[in-house]
């Protein structure tokens, strides 16, 4: 590894006690942070609190389309669907690169939860009816959307701006010719005139977020709605999207039926009535985020559809671009939720779309992996359902620590039997060591999720024997040089480079192992491999900053410095060599030759 | 222990000094007999999988006084398959794991229904769990693909510290210390489980940790090899074992000791599935891997090194000279090195036994 710097090695001689001090007052203030963070306990995992762990692994008919994008989709998809039932704390993550992981703290119905993730996610694009969502009346868009050219004032808006703000082109049309259309998110086909870039930041006004605007818009879509939708209509008028409970009721209607559907923007709910649905998710061939830099549109999202798909997205474009507003719209709708629903102002045609509209890259994203999850060509099997009650998971977490605790307390009796004094040293550098795995372990629980399972008690009890193993390199080169006949204060300084290369090539090594394995390794596996990746880092920490300042201060005191039996530095008991050695060297013509 | 650390004393003289090199042939023999027989117990006998591997429920119950035999009655009553039933933890009063391989989601919630009754508990006490037979296959899939890439990434890595030479001894070190667990797996029978995968994929970074220590002391120590004639190359790498054999049997004791302290007390005693797997398989190839750093890997490196044509020379050179010394002192100096030599060859270029190439390293990280 590294050669070791001369002048580092110098400063920590030269400053034992204020590199000592540093890293205790680093100890004290990460301890400190710990009890103000109010976690005074590493996270446990579903295993040791318990809960429910299901993992799906992917299935696909062809093997290329289990790769990352997919994977991350689906996660995402079930991120909303775990959470989406009330369910919080639901963590749901890739697992290697075939398995989707989703952890569900105990207390949760794992029943529903399992068929809530098992299930492939459902895609729909239906047209849209009725809606209360601002965004879609014409009357609060008009005066900005005949601007050709995009207002300042708009683009603090952009942001903000929901999917529901979205308009629908064909990807063709990227000539720059404002709409002739009076709404803002005019859609338009290749042949005919293109809207503007600019306009379409004119829908990120704000007037959308107000739901009372609603009320005014839905006149409008009366003179469509026919009797069987009448009932429809009146559970729609009572229905409040923002109770969770009134959410989770919809959406059970088949593709053939008009529904109600709610869908989130801008940071509330809007409510939907639609129609049959038009084309299914998994017409959609492919879905792309992309920044248009040509006409400076920014972000927008591109669809292809199979040849199927294509036919019938052009036949409900085409009817869809006949209507008024806001039935010239379309939902995408995803596990029965309007997720966008942009304007169609005319059909079409070639199986390709634009979905455009002050989109962040995140907004664009997200939608684009949306609408790619309905096309995903993946589905997913249950490899395991794992409920683990507390109590066993407790039990184990309680054999470990006893396990742990022996082991350490055999180290220790070991230490102290071969190294004597020298085995207090080792012993306090295994304690702050010990001190500072836990503290950060507590305090990656809030930061990064870090949950302490049972391989990963495991793991830190397997690197007592790593971090124990630096201090026995260092103390065997130490005593290497007394027994050359150096005192103490010398040895120590001089076996450190030596010690140190050694500790920071096998260290590497332990972590290159623990890094490969968490990287690829699948489920349990990985907090193991995290522990130990942990542990090998603190262990070079611990010894470079603790064990080696602590030593050089030691070397200076009687009982250490002058090898009292004890002290385990006692040259005679190591079998020194008579000083008369030394005063031989010189002569050993070898010497000079090399230095 | 205080002998140990007279044999450290012993050792850094160079009083004691087990020819390590030397007798490599009967080592490679004894590991190659040891892999003939990891392969042959792989072959015949094979590994026994876990239910991880083969798909199944376990149920865990909570402490209870229904023996095993009777609950592994129930246990294939209730479910038409064949059943394994371990206690966990001792006495009377201790909870039982019931394997039963073959069932799936809908027949594991009425297994554990019909368990729960049977052994005249809540079924919500029965803590179940189902595994799909390819959970274990994908683990064990990741750990051989995580094998491949840590050992390209560690040949690498060694072949830039250290060099190809010292790569390649420490790979098939490890391949070693692999295999050997493997076959202790399959000879003893004991169950596969991704527990034992976690387990043999840190032995990975464990044994190569050990290696590692040796070769640094190895590189060091012949850093200026060629400048001299007392010694080959074998004979230093000798003596690098030796002078960090102390370290390595109390590294492997200290790293065995808590390892032990899970699989006797944590998994024995008081019966913790996965502790025991993780801990048992570690046990295994930990002392594998002290074994294969000391006799395997380092002697492979002087084999290898010794195929370099300046080191062939070295050789010859260093025999010429000991035959020569032979015939002056009539001293046997058949590879060994005692003090008594240095006497013998007042010559000679180079220092002492011990202090020698150490001080040379120093002097020249000086310069």
């Amino acid at each position: 590894m590294a050669a070791p710097k001369k002048g580092r090695s110098a400063n920590a001689q030269s400053r034992p006690g204020r590199t000592l001090a540093l890293i205790l007052i680093a100890i004290v203030a990460l301890t400190g942070g710990m009890f103000a963070s109010g976690e005074t306990t590493p996270r446990l995992g579903i295993d040791l609190a318990g809960g429910t762990s299901i993992t799906l692994e992917a299935r696909s008919g062809q093997e290329s389309a289990i790769n990352k994008t997919n994977m991350d989709t689906a996660v995402e998809i079930m991120n909303r669907r775990v959470n989406g039932l009330g369910v919080s704390e639901a963590e749901v993550q890739t697992q290697g690169d075939r398995n989707i992981i989703v952890n569900i703290p105990k207390g949760t119905n794992s029943e529903e939860a399992r068929e809530q993730v098992g299930t492939t996610a459902k895609l729909y694009f239906r047209p849209l009816l009725q809606t209360d969502s601002g965004t879609t009346t014409p009357s609060t868009t008009p005066s900005e959307t005949s601007s050709g050219s995009a207002s300042p004032s708009k683009s603090s808006g952009d942001k903000d701006a929901d999917k529901g703000a979205d308009k629908v082109t064909s990807p063709e049309s990227s000539s720059p010719t404002a709409t002739a259309t009076s709404q803002g998110r005019a859609v338009t086909d290749a042949l005919k005139a293109d809207s503007t870039p600019s306009s379409s930041a004119s829908e990120s006004t704000k007037a959308s977020e107000s739901p009372k605007t609603t009320d005014s818009a839905s006149p409008s879509a009366t003179p469509t709605v026919d009797k069987e939708t009448q009932a429809l209509l009146d559970d729609y008028n009572a229905l409040n999207c923002a109770d969770p409970k009134q959410r989770a009721k919809l959406g059970k209607g088949k593709t053939t039926d008009t529904i109600i559907a709610c869908g989130q923007e801008n940071g509330g709910w809007s409510k939907f009535v639609l129609g049959p649905v038009g084309v299914d998710g998994t017409e959609v061939k492919k879905a792309q985020a992309i920044l248009d830099t040509q006409t400076a549109a920014g972000w927008k999202v591109v669809m292809d559809f199979t040849d199927a798909g294509g036919d019938k997205f052009t036949e409900v474009t085409k009817t869809l671009a006949a209507q008024t507003p806001p039935m010239n719209q379309f939902a995408i709708v995803l596990d029965d939720e309007v997720v966008s629903h942009p304007q169609v102002t005319s059909a079409i045609t070639g199986g390709k779309a634009e979905i455009s509209g002050s989109f962040t890259q995140e907004e664009a994203q997200s939608l684009s992996n949306m609408l790619s999850y309905g096309a995903l060509p993946l589905t997913f099997k249950t490899a395991s359902v794992t409920t683990v009650s507390p109590a066993l998971g407790g039990e184990q977490l309680h054999a470990g620590l006893i396990a742990g605790a022996i082991g350490l307390a055999l180290v220790v009796i070991y230490l102290v039997v071969y190294y004597r004094g020298l085995s207090l040293i080792a012993i306090a550098s295994l304690l702050v060591s010990a001190i500072m795995t836990y503290v950060i372990m507590t305090l990656l629980g809030p930061a990064i999720n870090f949950a302490l399972n049972l391989p990963a008690v495991c793991g830190a009890i397997v690197a007592i024997g790593i971090t124990a193993d630096s201090f026995i390199v260092y103390f065997e080169r130490v005593r290497d040089e007394i027994r050359e006949g150096r005192t103490l204060r010398p040895a120590v300084e001089r076996a450190w480079p030596r010690a140190r290369r050694t500790i920071l090539v096998s260290d590497f090594v332990s972590f290159l192992s623990a890094a490969v394995l968490f990287i690829v390794t699948v489920g349990k596996v990985q907090g193991f491999a995290f522990t130990l990746g942990l542990t090998t880092v603190l262990d070079v920490v611990v010894v470079f900053f603790f064990t080696k300042p602590l030593l050089t201060l030691l070397a200076r005191t009687k009982f250490f410095g002058n090898g009292h039996k004890w002290s385990g530095l006692d040259p005679k008991r190591l079998g020194a060599r008579p000083p008369l050695r030394r005063t031989r060297r010189p002569a050993v013509p070898a010497d000079p030759k090399e230095a | 222990m205080s002998k140990l650390g007279d044999l450290g004393a012993r050792l850094h003289r160079g009083e004691v000094g087990y020819d390590f090199v030397g007798n490599r042939k009967i080592w490679y023999g004894v590991s190659i007999l040891i892999t003939i027989t990891a392969i042959l117990g792989l072959a015949v006998r094979g590994l026994t999988m876990g239910i991880e591997f083969q798909g199944g429920a376990v149920f865990t119950t909570p402490k209870t006084s229904i023996s095993v035999a009777q609950a592994e009655e129930y246990a294939e009553e209730a479910s038409g398959h064949d059943a394994i039933v371990q206690k966990l933890g001792s006495g009377d009063e201790a909870s039982l794991r019931i394997q039963i391989a073959g069932i799936d989601t809908p027949a594991a919630d009425k297994v554990s229904a019909k368990l729960a009754e049977d052994m005249d508990m809540k079924q919500s006490d029965v803590a179940g769990e189902l595994v799909g037979p390819n959970w274990g296959d994908q683990v064990a899939n990741k750990a051989w693909q995580g094998l491949v890439i840590f050992l390209v990434l560690v040949v690498i890595y060694l072949a830039i510290a250290f060099e190809w030479r010292m790569a390649v001894a420490a790979f098939i070190a490890l391949i070693h210390d692999i295999t050997i667990t493997i076959g202790i797996y399959a000879l003893v029978g004991f169950e596969v489980t991704p527990g034992t995968v976690i387990g043999l994929l840190t032995i990975l970074g464990y044994s190569l940790y050990d290696t590692v220590v040796v070769f640094d002391s190895l590189k060091e120590q012949t850093k200026d090899i060629t400048k001299q004639t007392r010694w080959t190359y074998s004979d230093v790498a000798n003596r690098s074992i030796n002078s960090t054999l102390v370290r390595s049997i109390n590294t492997t004791v200290v790293a065995l000791l808590p390892v032990a302290g899970l699989l006797f007390i944590g998994g024995g005693v008081l019966g913790a599935g996965m502790l025991n797997d993780i801990s048992l398989s570690l046990f295994v190839g930990l002392a594998a891997g002290a074994y294969s750093s000391i006799f395997i890997a380092t002697p492979l490196v002087a084999d290898l090194k010794e195929r370099e044509p300046q080191l062939k020379a070295l050789k010859k050179r260093v025999l010429a000279k000991r035959a020569q010394a032979d015939q002056d002192q009539d001293h046997a100096a058949d590879g060994s090195y005692d003090d008594d030599s240095e006497e013998a060859t007042p010559a000679v270029v180079g220092p002492r036994a011990q202090a020698g190439p150490r001080s040379r390293g120093r002097s020249g990280r000086r310069r």
